[in-house]
């Protein structure tokens, strides 16, 4: 559906990350980059190391050894909040968003690292308080109505179906006008229709903002739709790299996927 | 005011942009903020656009259609056709392409003006298949970036067109409005098509601008009326409503923010001037009683005490009569702690004026609006007549009339008791279909409605049935069987009926209780039950239903007309008539004739002194798989009523 396009330079790679839990080993040895304005997904079965992986990207997870290299800058383990103040958001598997909070002031958290008055000026907000305020409410408007949620504005999140909880937290990282947005199963728990709009919503703020997207998913068939390149996770480690196409056909991923049948174990005795 | 010369909508424009030019004209909610456009503005849009139009090659004659929520950009695209001397078509937003492909080539349409994305697939997807189609433009380019673009195009981009079109060509916009006159054809609205393919109905600017003033005039709208526009613009009533009748006084039109916001919209609005099909007066109202049912005690007993003296006296103070100061003072006071809450609520505080209409209205729930001091009134209408062939008069407001005949409007009953009139907003034809024409507008301009009714002793119409289907007793009194049917349906416990009578000697109806309702009931007094089957056939829902049917009953008493028609027996049946077995249409319309020939048996027992009758009815279920249902029907007797004075 989208012509061939021509993806950027790296914006940024992990090189031979290992985590380790005390002894249990989450990632070994994983490279891999995401290059500007692509979507990328990381997939693999459960238990497989991709929550960490996102987790290392995000600094939220230190990892014993690698480098991560972000715009340039390399370091060996990354902060949150350096993260997030350099352009990179994220969503997560179960929900965190303000449950007793309006849809509306839940997207406008999402502003934070982006409003410059401090506390005092915002809570008495007057003057120059309430005119930052303004631009920074239009801005979320527009997320509003770029995600349809219009009609849940002053709706508590708490009060929300799943789905619409969902693109209300994707909605909150995208009010950080991230460069690179991390989502973490964004579709898992979906019905049918709701994954079908949540592609759609991803597709979209790909091609409108360019926002460059990283996306763990458990949906084989959504990940081959919508994403450009697929790294795979098992144990722990990289087994596959490349185009959907290519990862489809590559026998280890099919193997970690389906396991191995005992005729073809048998076969191969 | 003066309306010399102003003989089409695009002059009306430019006399508005003249006279009134900062006046509020328009308003959308657009990024959590109502954005409102006056009339000035609104005149250099629709210029814009009409000349962008022109630019690509639009000309007098050629069709726009018009596909998308109520959007003021699609609302200037009727005018901007018009102004060109084109002539618009709106057509139904949730349309599938086929049906959407059938109005787009049969009406010849050559620019579409569509909302979004969703409207833009829609029309690629048929675009093949309707060759006279040139030209798309689009609203919002959300998710359009990579579409070809080479007869696809943005609505500012169309615009920006225009106005340099506009600078080069400075009098061509003036010199095409005065092209136009009020003979012409100002637009082509197609029927929704329940029966057959969608006729696409013609009218002419006099007959939208002389009815829409009628229409303003019979109710004194004035400029200060705010209305939501949110029924589909490819509806006569919408049209009337929200374009006609604000361009003919100047009242400003709020186009709500989505389709899930209308509620909120209408609350933030608050508008004077308001017009719902009953389905929606009858949601908000269970809205409503759902959330008192959740309240605590003291404010459901405070709801309770207030409604009740609402509905004793809230009609008549409404309709200006005489109330005791006491009862007026008690009404006040709920006013302050009940009805104003609750109106505010509803967004219905400062409504002056609400008609409903398309379909019969529940008494109580007319009476429930009306005993809040919520002016709700009925009127009955076509597109083939440019909506208003009926209306109540302030004060004379009945549940079950729809109103007297419109200003300038006369109507006939023929003698197989049709309803035909003739009226300046009779249409001037269906388009390419002479014949249909024929059929239903005769010569001398009398249109043939297809319902039944009667004028009642106050001078008022009522609608009885679809003429086909009224027939005669064996007295020679008239059955009119969906007028009964209806009057039982608006009781909660009665799901469907189907009533009896035609070349009988007496009435007697099928029942089906409404499992939910009905089951509610049976749990609160511990009435056990497994199914629908055990349910229908127990003596306490029978009791139940009974008196349904005498209250029915009392009420055909009441008028002479069809005090023969009361139902003498009824049996309540052992299955929920359902569209799968093709007891009903898809909509939910009863098909009497299968239902005459499946339950022939049943019917012979209404008709004979037996008081039960065994039925072994075969069913298909959701997956396909077909059973059976059988068992024993009691049937009950009713003794008819004394005709009784019109109270």
């Amino acid at each position: 559906m989208t012509p061939e396009r021509k993806f950027g330079d790296v914006i940024l790679s992990v090189e031979h990350i290992t985590l380790t839990f005390g002894g249990v080993l989450a990632l070994e040895d994983v490279s891999f980059d995401i290059r500007e304005s692509e979507i990328r997904a990381i997939i693999g079965p459960n238990g497989a190391g991709k929550s960490s992986m996102l987790n290392v990207i995000n600094g939220f997870y230190h990892p014993q050894e690698g480098q991560i290299m972000y715009r340039g800058a390399t370091r060996s383990k990354m902060k949150p909040h350096y993260a997030a103040s350099h352009g990179i958001a994220r969503t997560f598997q179960n929900i965190a968003l303000f449950k007793g909070m309006s849809t509306l002031d839940n997207i406008m958290t999402g502003r934070n690292t982006k409003m410059k008055r401090g506390l005092f000026w915002q809570a008495i907000r007057i003057g120059p308080a309430m005119t930052e305020e303004i631009k920074h409410r239009d801005y979320v408007e527009h997320i509003i109505d770029f995600l349809e949620i219009q009609a849940i504005r002053k709706t508590p999140v708490g009060r929300l179906p799943y789905g619409m909880q969902k693109r209300v937290e994707l909605g909150r990282a995208l009010a950080a006008e991230p460069d690179l947005l991390l989502l973490d199963e964004p579709m898992a728990g979906m019905n049918v229709e709701e994954k079908e709009d949540m592609c759609r919503f991803i597709l979209d703020v790909n091609e409108q903002f360019g926002t460059t997207i990283a996306l763990i998913e458990h949906d084989m068939g959504v990940v081959m739709d919508i994403s450009d390149r697929v790294v795979v996770l098992d144990y722990g480690k990289k087994i596959a790299d490349g185009t959907p196409d290519e990862v489809r056909a590559n026998q280890d991923v099919i193997d970690a996927y389906l396991g191995i049948s005992q005729e073809e174990v048998g076969a191969v005795n | 005011m003066s309306t010399e010369g102003l003989d089409t909508f695009p002059k009306l424009l430019l006399d508005r942009a003249k006279r009134f030019g900062s006046r509020s004209a328009i308003r959308e909610k657009d990024y959590g903020i109502w954005q409102t456009w006056n009339w000035r503005r609104v005149e250099a849009e629709v210029r814009a656009l009409a000349c962008g139009l022109a630019a690509r090659g639009f000309t007098r004659g050629d069709k726009l259609a018009i596909i998308g929520d109520n959007r003021p950009r699609l609302y200037w695209g009727i005018a901007a056709a018009q102004a060109l001397g084109g002539i618009p078509v709106p057509a139904y937003q949730d349309a599938v392409a086929d049906e959407m492909q059938y109005v787009l080539e049969h009406a010849g349409v050559k620019f579409v003006l569509v909302e979004d994305q969703e409207q833009v697939d829609k029309v690629l997807e048929i675009q093949d298949r309707c060759p006279s189609l040139k030209e798309i433009i689009f609203d919002d380019a959300r998710g359009l970036r990579n579409y070809d673009r080479t007869h696809l195009h943005d609505f500012e981009d169309i615009q920006q067109a225009g106005r340099e079109f506009d600078q080069k060509n400075a009098d061509f916009f003036e010199q095409q409005i005065a092209q136009g006159h009020g003979g012409d054809v100002a637009i082509i609205l197609y029927t929704s098509g329940t029966t057959g393919r969608p006729k696409g109905v013609v009218l002419t600017y006099d007959n939208v601008l002389i009815t829409a003033r009628n229409g303003a005039s019979f109710d004194n709208l004035t400029a200060d009326e705010e209305v939501l526009a949110y029924l589909p613009m490819a509806w006569v009533g919408d049209h009337i409503f929200s374009y006609a009748q604000s361009y003919v006084t100047g009242f400003c039109v709020s186009c709500p923010e989505s389709g899930a916001t209308v509620m909120h919209d209408l609350r933030e609005i608050g508008p004077s001037y308001f017009f719902a099909p009953p389905r929606i007066f009858e949601n908000l109202l269970t809205s409503v009683m759902i959330r008192i049912e959740d309240a605590a005690l003291p404010k459901r007993k405070l709801f309770d005490y207030f409604m009740r003296l609402a509905r004793r006296v809230g009609p008549d103070i409404l309709a200006g009569k005489e109330v005791s100061l006491v009862n007026r003072m008690a009404y006040y006071l709920g006013h302050l702690v009940v009805y104003g809450p609750l109106k505010s609520n509803m967004g219905m505080s400062r409504i002056r004026l609400a008609y409903t209409a398309g379909e019969a209205i529940g008494p109580d729930i007319f009476d429930f609006y009306r005993s809040l001091g919520i002016n709700v009134k009925q009127l009955y209408g076509q597109t083939e007549g440019a909506v208003f062939v009926t209306l109540q008069p302030d004060g004379e407001v009945f549940p079950d009339t729809v109103g007297k005949p419109a200003p300038e409007v006369e109507i006939k009953i023929t003698d197989n008791r049709e309803v035909v009139y003739r009226s300046p907003g009779v249409f001037h034809s269906y388009y390419k279909n002479p014949e249909a024409t024929r059929e239903t507008k005769t010569e001398d301009g009398w249109v043939h409605t297809g319902d039944a009714g009667f004028f009642d002793e106050n001078g008022h119409l009522k609608i009885i049935d679809r003429a086909k289907d009224v027939g005669k007793l064996n007295d020679g009194s008239m059955f009119a069987p969906k007028y009964i049917e209806n009057k039982l349906k608006f009781f909660p416990h009665i799901k469907e009926a189907v009533a009896f009578g035609h070349q009988r000697d007496y009435c007697t109806a099928f029942i089906n209780i409404d499992l939910e309702a009905v089951g509610n009931w049976a749990e609160r007094r511990n009435l056990a039950y497994s199914s629908y089957q055990e349910l229908a056939s127990r003596p306490e829902v029978y009791e139940l239903v009974q008196e349904s049917v005498e209250k029915v009953n009392e009420d055909l008493a009441r008028d002479p007309n069809l005090a023969a028609s009361q139902i003498r027996r009824f049996l309540i049946l052992h299955k929920e008539l359902d569209a799968d077995d093709g007891e009903l249409t898809r909509t939910r319309k009863v098909r009497r004739n299968l239902i005459l020939e499946k339950y022939l048996p049943l019917i012979d027992a209404l008709y004979s002194d037996v008081q039960s009758c065994y039925v072994e009815t075969q069913v298909t279920f959701e997956d396909g798989r077909t059973g059976k249902i059988a068992g024993d029907l009691q049937i009950r007797d009713l003794a008819a009523q004394p005709l009784m004075e019109a109270s």
